[in-house]
C-alpha cells in the first residue's frame, strides 16, 4: 500500500469512515434489528468496498459503521495480527478513520474484527466482536432454495440438518463438523457461526460482549446479544465436545512458543518437515512469552 | 318381541344394469324371522333368490325394498336396510356374522390367525383366542399340520373349514350361513351339524341355506321357501323408473 | 361407537384461475374434468366424506378421478380451492385450512403420515434408510441419537427391510423396499392416520401382497386410521370397510366396500367392476 497516497476527503466526499452516513445508518438499522431477533440473518445492502467479496467486507461495513474517534481497533485473521488481510484491513481503516487507535492487545480494542477466530482472552461488556462471515446461512448445505430455506428458519425446521448430524455419527462415531459448526441462538435460530473452530463456539453463550457477524457477499447481518443462549447442535447422548490436541500418548499438546496448554494450536511443518504447534492467537501467545521473560 | 332376532318384511331385490338398461330380479316378497338359538332355513330353487336375502341382511347388497328389523344385543331395534355404514361395520364386528363359500383374507396370515382374529378383535389375549380357535379347527379336522400355513392354498373344503371356524368362533347374535358344508363329507358334515347345534344352544339365532334337504330337516327350526320373482313385476317396475 | 377422526366437506381443487362455468362444465356427465371455457382443470369438487378412527377407507377412481388431489390436499401438499377438513385428534379438533403453516407442518410430521407411490417424493434420497426415519423423528423434536436409532431400526425390522441396509442409501433399494422404507417413516411418529396414495402400483404382484399383508397387519396392531387411493378393486376389497368412487373430480358412489363391489349403483361403478379382472 502507498503510504504516501492521501485520500482527497475534500473533492471525493468521503465521510469519516469512508461509508457515507445513510449507508452507515442502514447497517446500524440492521445491526440494532440483528440484536432484537438474536440469530437471524438481518438482510442490507452491502455495499460496495474497495477490496473484492471474500476479503472481509461484511465485516468491515460492520466496523466501519460502528467505529468513533475514540474507539481503540484490534484486527485479526485466524488469530493473528500479522498476517496481511488483517494488516490490510486495519491500515484502511487508519486510514479512513483520522483519529482511530489501533492495537494488538485484546483487552485494550473497544472494537475487533475477526476473520475465523475469538481471542482466546474473554472479552468484556465493554468490547464489541465483529465476525467476518462467507456463508451466513446454516443451511444451505441441505436446501438450495434461499426461499425454502427462509420458511425452515421461520419454523424453527432443522430437521434436515440434524439429520446431517445422524448420519456422521452412523458413519463415523462422532459428529465430525470441525468449522462452522451450527449454534441455536436464544431457543430458536440456528446459525452458522462462521469458520470459527469447534474450541470458539463456547465462547458464544453468554458472552459479554456483543458478537455481530457480517457476510459482504451475501448482504446479511446476524447477531449474538450478550448473554443469550448460544447451543450448538447435538444430541442428548452425543454430546458437542471441543477439539482435543491430544497427542498418541494422550498428553494435552503444548504452544512451541509459548508453552501454553490452554490455547487453540495451530499446526505447522518446521524446514525439517517435522510437526510443531502455535497458539493461533498471536497476542495471546506474545502477551504469555513477555510474561515469561520479566518473570 | 319374544326372542325374534331378525324380522324380514317384504324384501325384494332387483339390480339396474345400466349398461343394457335391464332391470334384473334376484328376489321378491321374502318375510321371515329369526330366533335366538333357532336356524331359520331358506329353500327354493336356484334364482330364487336365497343368497340374494343373506347378502341383503348383510347389506352386501342394499334392498330394493323391505325392511330388516335387527334388534341388537341392547334390545334396540333397527331396520338394517337404514342403518348407516358405520352401524353396519360395527354390528358385523360384533353382531352379525356371514359364512359364506369364498375365504377372503390376509395372503400372509396363517390358518390359526384367520380363525382366531374375530376373537381378537373382541378384546380376547391372543394366547386364548389361538387355543380357541384350535379347538375349533380340531373339530372340524383340519389337520394340524395346516394350522401355521395361510389357507391360500388349501382345497375348496379345507376353506369352507377355516370359513366356518371363523364365522362360529365368537358367537354372533346372528348368524348367516351360505352353504355352509357344499364341499365337505359326511363325516366333517357331522361335525358341523353338532357345531350349529351347540351355537343354538349358545342362544346364536341363525338362517341357513344348505344344498342337502336333510340338514334342512335336521337343523331347521323354521323353513322359509322362496320361489324366483316373477317376470311380470319386472316390466311394471321398468315402468315406474324410466 | 368409534370416533370420527376426520370430517371432509365440500373439498374443492381448481387447478388454473377458474371460471363460473367450471363447475356446471366438468364432472362425470360433462366426461371432462378440464373446463371447456377457460382451461382450468376442476381436480376434485364437492368431495365430502367421513373417517372413523381405525378405519380404512378406499377412494378408487381412474386416472383423472381426482382421488389423489383428495389426500394430498389433507396432507397439506396442496391447498384446497374451496372446502373444509376437520382433524379430531384426542381431545382436540382442528379446521385444517384454516391453520396456520406452522401448524399444518406439525400435524403433517407427527399426526399424519403418508406413503407415496413415487418414493422419490416421500424419502430423501440424500440421506440412508434410517436417516429418512431420523428424520421424521427429528421432527418431532426427539433429540436422543440412540432413541432414533432404535426406533429406526425396529420401524425397519417391522416393515421387513432388512436391518443390515439400514444405513444404506434407499437409491439401492429395489421399488418394494423403498415402499417399505415409506411406510416405516410414515409411522415413525405414531400417527393415527395414514395416507396411502397408490402404494402398490407398478409393483411386482408378489411384492404388492406382501406389502398389503404389512399394511393390514400394522393397521390391526395400530389401529391407524387410513385412506388408501387406489385404482385396484383388489386393493380396496382387501383393505378399505368403506370406499368412495371418483370420476372426474366427483364422488360417484360410496358404501360399503363388499357392496359397492357387489351391488353397485351408478353406472360407471358397475362399468369399472365389470372391467376388473
Amino acid at each position: 500500500m502507498n503510504n504516501t497516497y492521501e485520500l482527497p476527503l475534500d473533492e471525493a466526499g468521503y465521510a469519516f469512515g469512508f461509508m457515507d452516513e445513510y449507508a452507515k445508518k442502514e447497517v446500524r438499522r440492521a445491526i440494532l434489528k440483528a440484536i432484537c431477533i438474536p440469530g437471524y440473518q438481518t438482510p442490507y445492502a452491502s455495499r460496495e468496498m474497495p477490496m473484492g467479496r471474500g476479503f472481509g467486507t461484511g465485516g468491515l461495513q460492520l466496523t466501519l459503521s460502528l467505529v468513533g474517534a475514540d474507539d481503540t481497533l484490534k484486527v485479526i485473521d485466524q488469530g493473528s495480527d500479522d498476517s496481511v488481510n488483517a494488516v490490510n484491513l486495519r491500515q484502511f481503516v487508519q486510514m479512513t478513520c483520522p483519529g482511530v487507535e489501533v492495537t494488538e492487545k485484546t483487552e485494550a480494542a473497544t472494537l475487533i474484527q475477526s476473520r475465523h477466530r475469538i481471542p482466546e482472552k474473554p472479552l468484556t461488556e465493554a468490547q464489541i466482536l465483529v465476525l467476518q462471515v462467507p456463508y451466513p446461512d446454516a443451511l444451505v448445505v441441505v436446501e438450495p432454495s434461499e426461499a425454502r430455506r427462509k420458511t425452515m428458519h421461520g419454523e424453527a425446521d432443522y430437521s434436515r440438518l440434524l439429520v446431517k448430524l445422524y448420519e456422521d455419527i452412523v458413519k463415523f462415531d462422532e459428529i465430525t463438523i470441525s468449522h462452522r459448526y451450527p449454534t441455536r441462538i436464544h431457543g430458536h435460530y440456528i446459525i452458522d457461526p462462521s469458520p470459527i473452530p469447534r474450541w470458539d463456539v463456547p465462547k458464544l453463550h453468554q458472552s459479554k460482549a456483543l458478537i455481530l457477524l457480517g457476510a459482504g457477499r451475501e448482504k446479511k447481518i446476524y447477531a449474538v446479544p450478550p448473554y443469550t443462549l448460544a447451543e450448538p447442535l447435538a444430541f442428548e447422548d452425543v454430546v458437542f465436545s471441543v477439539e482435543d490436541f491430544r497427542d498418541a500418548l494422550g498428553n494435552r499438546r503444548t504452544c512451541s512458543r509459548c508453552g501454553a496448554a490452554d490455547s487453540f494450536l495451530d499446526e505447522f511443518s518446521d524446514e525439517t518437515g517435522k510437526k510443531i504447534y502455535q497458539c493461533s492467537d498471536s497476542a495471546y501467545c506474545n502477551e504469555r512469552l513477555a510474561s515469561e521473560k520479566t518473570a | 318381541m319374544d326372542n325374534i332376532i331378525l324380522s324380514v318384511e317384504g324384501y325384494a331385490k332387483q339390480f339396474y344394469l345400466h349398461s343394457r338398461q335391464r332391470l334384473i330380479p334376484s328376489a321378491a316378497q321374502v318375510n321371515l324371522s329369526v330366533r335366538a338359538g333357532q336356524l331359520t332355513a331358506l329353500i327354493g330353487p336356484t334364482g330364487a333368490g336365497k343368497s340374494s336375502v343373506l347378502k341383503g341382511i348383510y347389506r352386501t347388497y342394499l334392498p330394493s325394498a323391505g325392511r330388516l328389523l335387527y334388534t341388537d344385543v341392547e334390545g334396540h331395534t333397527l331396520d338394517l336396510a337404514l342403518a348407516g355404514e358405520h352401524h353396519i361395520l360395527e354390528l358385523r364386528q360384533r353382531e352379525i356374522g356371514f359364512v359364506t363359500q369364498f375365504l377372503h383374507c390376509l395372503p400372509r396370515q396363517p390358518a390359526l390367525d384367520v380363525v382366531a382374529e374375530p376373537l381378537l378383535t373382541r378384546g380376547v389375549t391372543r394366547e386364548a383366542a389361538r387355543q380357541q380357535a384350535a379347538g375349533l379347527l380340531e373339530r372340524l379336522a383340519v389337520p394340524q399340520r395346516l394350522w401355521g400355513v395361510p389357507p391360500a392354498t388349501f382345497s375348496g373344503g379345507e376353506k369352507q373349514r377355516i370359513n366356518l371356524a371363523r364365522g362360529l368362533i365368537a358367537r354372533p347374535r346372528l348368524l348367516l350361513l351360505d352353504e355352509p358344508t357344499a364341499s365337505l363329507d359326511t363325516a366333517t358334515t357331522e361335525h358341523v351339524i353338532a357345531l350349529l347345534q351347540e351355537m343354538k344352544q349358545d342362544g346364536v339365532g341363525m338362517i341357513a341355506i344348505f344344498h342337502h334337504p336333510a340338514l334342512v330337516e335336521r337343523l331347521a327350526d323354521a323353513v322359509v321357501e322362496l320361489s324366483p320373482p316373477a317376470m311380470t313385476v319386472t316390466d311394471e317396475l321398468i315402468e315406474r323408473i324410466a | 361407537m368409534s370416533r370420527k377422526i376426520l370430517e371432509v366437506n365440500n373439498l374443492t381443487k381448481i387447478h388454473g384461475r377458474g371460471c363460473p362455468l367450471c363447475l356446471e362444465s366438468t364432472g362425470p356427465e360433462a366426461d371432462t374434468n378440464i373446463c371447456p371455457h377457460c382451461g382450468s382443470v376442476v381436480a376434485a369438487h364437492g368431495v365430502s366424506f367421513d373417517l372413523y378412527q381405525g378405519e380404512i377407507l378406499g377412494i378408487i377412481g381412474e386416472s383423472g378421478s381426482g382421488k389423489s388431489t383428495v389426500v394430498k390436499t389433507l396432507y397439506f401438499d396442496d391447498a384446497p380451492s374451496a372446502g373444509e377438513a376437520v382433524f379430531f385428534d384426542e381431545d382436540a379438533q382442528y379446521d385444517l385450512y384454516s391453520l396456520n403453516a406452522a401448524q399444518q407442518r406439525s400435524l403433517r410430521s407427527k399426526r399424519f403420515g403418508m406413503v407415496y407411490q413415487n418414493p422419490h417424493l416421500g424419502l430423501n434420497f440424500n440421506v440412508s434408510a434410517g436417516g429418512n426415519i431420523a428424520e421424521r423423528l427429528l421432527m418431532s423434536d426427539v433429540a436422543h441419537y440412540g432413541a432414533i436409532r432404535e426406533r429406526a431400526r425396529s420401524l425397519l425390522v417391522r416393515t421387513e427391510v432388512l436391518e443390515n441396509r439400514m444405513d444404506e442409501n434407499p437409491k439401492k433399494f429395489s421399488g418394494g423396499m423403498q415402499q417399505r422404507v415409506q411406510i416405516a417413516k410414515a409411522l415413525a411418529t405414531r400417527p393415527p392416520l395414514l395416507y396411502l396414495d397408490e402404494v402398490t402400483t407398478g409393483l411386482d404382484l408378489s411384492v404388492q401382497a406382501a406389502i398389503l399383508d404389512l399394511i393390514l397387519e400394522i393397521q390391526h396392531e395400530l389401529g391407524t386410521a387410513m385412506i388408501v387411493v387406489t385404482h385396484d378393486l383388489g386393493v380396496v376389497r382387501l383393505l378399505a370397510g368403506r370406499t368412495l368412487v371418483m370420476k372426474y373430480g366427483r364422488v360417484i358412489e360410496t358404501g360399503l366396500t363388499d357392496q359397492i363391489l357387489e351391488d353397485p349403483q351408478h353406472a360407471y361403478t358397475q362399468r369399472l367392476v365389470a372391467s376388473a379382472l
